[in-house]
């Protein structure tokens, strides 16, 4: 549920020169994987794990400079699933339990719980990420990541116009609001479709230029590479830092008290 | 639809994600072949037109709104490969750069969101094109109502993933139920908004229609006769339909199939042989008494859906040998 969007993509990352910063994009990146992975593999009984990941990441947006409150407005987007998940416990089986004269399932509220915490660290993490690395250098990074590069070039060519696309929608949409029209039932939703129709013939035959444009500057079905500095080894292992850190807890915690 | 990290079982995560990078890879190559050196800016253009889709709300009912998904769209505008393509890398860069969906659940919001709409889209676009008329009103229509089940299709692989890799203790059945339940109502929205966008430009640019390159111009110039409104009654009308088979199914208090189970005594026999050392997740068929009825619809809608997305495959491949996109 992708409402949320309407922010600026070129306002997602946060100018700043922190170390967090500094780092090779596609270190961040693989970084970031790591993490993800190692925090979505930790069982969710583990949670003196999630709590040592947690303040992994809070050292991480600190190290950034980030504000709290940013990090907060951009987690709306999960919402819809905290909601899923604030359900299990009232639909779930398995042993019931008693909170508050509630009757609930006892793993209904540890699922929830596992899939709360493990959306919330995620997706502060890929924030982390997108604040701080500047979207054509994350681009240069898939490349050198070994992405195909006319995939990377297509995920920048959509980025390049994805603003002008849905300002075009949100004129048609202020104009048709200013000619009176205010659909309150799907059968009245007819004139946004056919915008959207328009829009779609607008943004492929700009697709259409913008090829000739570009072959007529020499392209011939490659993006020439640029040839960025590639990151350090340095780079590699700051980057892989709160990855290790969040497997070390999840070992620990797997040799240690046998969960 | 854009499901977080730890959503469903690593496993699930793995397996699909692997399904995922194979499709997308064959789908990149397949659309290179159809675009050619144009690839990345008509791709691109597509990309950012379907993600700036999703951005805008229509209104459902009463005020409340919804958006669109896109895969059928997609998939009937630019053919079901590179439409996969497209909206693979919408659902990529929404998680990496907007926290929309999970880094590690990609693979399965990948599957669902691009792969399943897209392919099981066009096959359905494909079946109801062949009985409805060949003309710009037949193409409307046979792309509403693909669209529509797309998202159907879509729920049901969410749900199948479940089974497998169920996080809670919420059955099979109930997940079933109430995904495919609220996404054919979903559907309707998704189904009336694709056909009329596909109105749209056929009504300026037929040939920029994949789903419409095998009718002559001629026939594509006259506007659609459907009207938002008689759509609307008739998706709602199929919607109910298909309810009332599913609910069928999903029951919570199958009695009547259960009592023949137990009458003819295949009961325990058919809980023993489904679940012994089966890749199911406990949770999904733990603590209800219907685990045969739950796993005959699970096989049933896998089978369904593999046909159907088979089916878009095929046909995908058979028009792209025959070399009728531009």
């Amino acid at each position: 549920m992708s409402g949320g969007h309407l922010g600026n993509h070129a306002h997602l990352h946060v100018p700043g020169a922190t170390p967090v910063h500094r780092l090779a994009p596609e270190a961040a990146l693989v970084g970031l994987v790591a993490f993800a992975v190692a925090v979505a593999l930790t069982p969710r009984t583990y949670v003196a794990a999630f709590a040592v990941d947690a303040a992994v990441l809070a050292g991480v947006i600190a190290l950034a400079r980030l504000s709290p409150a940013l990090v907060l407005r951009r987690l709306v987007v999960i919402v819809p699933f905290l909601a899923v998940a604030a359900v299990l416990p009232f639909v779930g089986g398995g042993d019931q339990a008693s909170v508050a004269g509630v009757e609930v399932s006892r793993d209904g509220l540890w699922a929830a719980w596992g899939i709360v915490a493990k959306a919330v660290l995620g997706a502060t993490a890929s924030i982390v990420f997108s604040a701080t690395n500047r979207l054509p250098e994350v681009l240069t990074a898939l490349t050198r990541l070994r992405v195909p590069p006319t995939l990377a070039a297509i995920v920048s060519s959509m980025l390049r116009s994805l603003d002008l696309v849905a300002d075009q929608l949100r004129r048609m949409r202020t104009a048709m609001v200013a000619r009176a029209h205010d659909p309150r039932w799907l059968w009245q939703a007819r004139p946004i479709a056919t915008s959207m129709g328009t829009v779609f013939v607008r943004s492929y035959e700009r697709g259409e230029r913008t090829h000739a444009a570009m072959v007529a500057r020499g392209y011939s079905g490659t993006m020439p590479d640029l040839g960025d500095r590639g990151a350090t080894a340095a780079e590699w292992v700051a980057a892989l830092v709160p990855a290790a850190v969040a497997a070390a807890a999840l070992v620990v915690h797997l040799t240690g008290t046998g969960g | 639809m854009h499901a977080p990290d730890g959503f469903l079982s690593p496993g699930v995560a793995l397996a699909t994600g692997l399904i995922s990078i194979a499709v997308v890879g064959l789908c990149l190559r397949a659309s290179r072949h159809e675009l050619g050196d144009a690839q990345v800016p008509l791709a691109g253009a597509a990309a950012a037109f379907i993600f700036a889709a999703q951005m805008f709300n229509f209104p459902v009912a009463s005020g409340t709104t919804g958006h669109l998904l896109g895969g059928a769209l997609a998939a009937v505008l630019l053919g079901p490969r590179t439409g996969t393509l497209v909206v693979t890398v919408v659902v990529v860069v929404q998680a990496l750069l907007f926290a929309d969906g999970g880094i590690t659940a990609l693979g399965y919001n990948v599957l669902n969101m691009a792969i399943v709409p897209a392919f099981g889209g066009w096959a359905l676009f494909r079946l109801f094109r062949r009985v409805l008329p060949a003309n710009a009103g037949g193409v409307v229509g046979a792309t509403g109502l693909a669209a529509g089940g797309s998202v159907v299709l879509s729920a049901a692989a969410f749900s199948l993933e479940w089974l497998f890799g169920a996080t809670a203790p919420v059955p099979f059945d109930t997940v079933f139920g109430a995904m495919v339940g609220v996404h054919a109502l979903i559907g309707i929205g998704e189904g009336l908004i694709s056909g009329l966008a596909v109105a749209a430009v056929l009504a300026s640019r037929p040939d920029l229609v994949a789903g419409a390159a095998d009718l002559p111009a001629e026939s594509l110039r006259r506007g659609a006769p459907v009207t938002a409104r008689t759509f609307a009654i008739g998706a709602a009308l199929v919607v109910l339909v298909m309810a009332v088979v599913v609910s069928q199914f999903a029951a919570d208090d199958p009695d009547g199939l259960e009592r023949v189970a137990e009458d003819r005594g295949f009961v325990d026999e058919g809980r023993d042989h489904a679940l012994a050392g089966g890749p199911f997740a406990d949770y999904a068929t733990r603590g209800i008494d219907d685990e045969s009825l739950s796993l005959a619809v699970a096989g049933a809608t896998g089978a369904v859906l593999t046909l159907l997305v088979g089916y878009g495959v095929v046909s995908a491949v058979r028009r792209g040998r025959s070399g009728a996109v531009t």
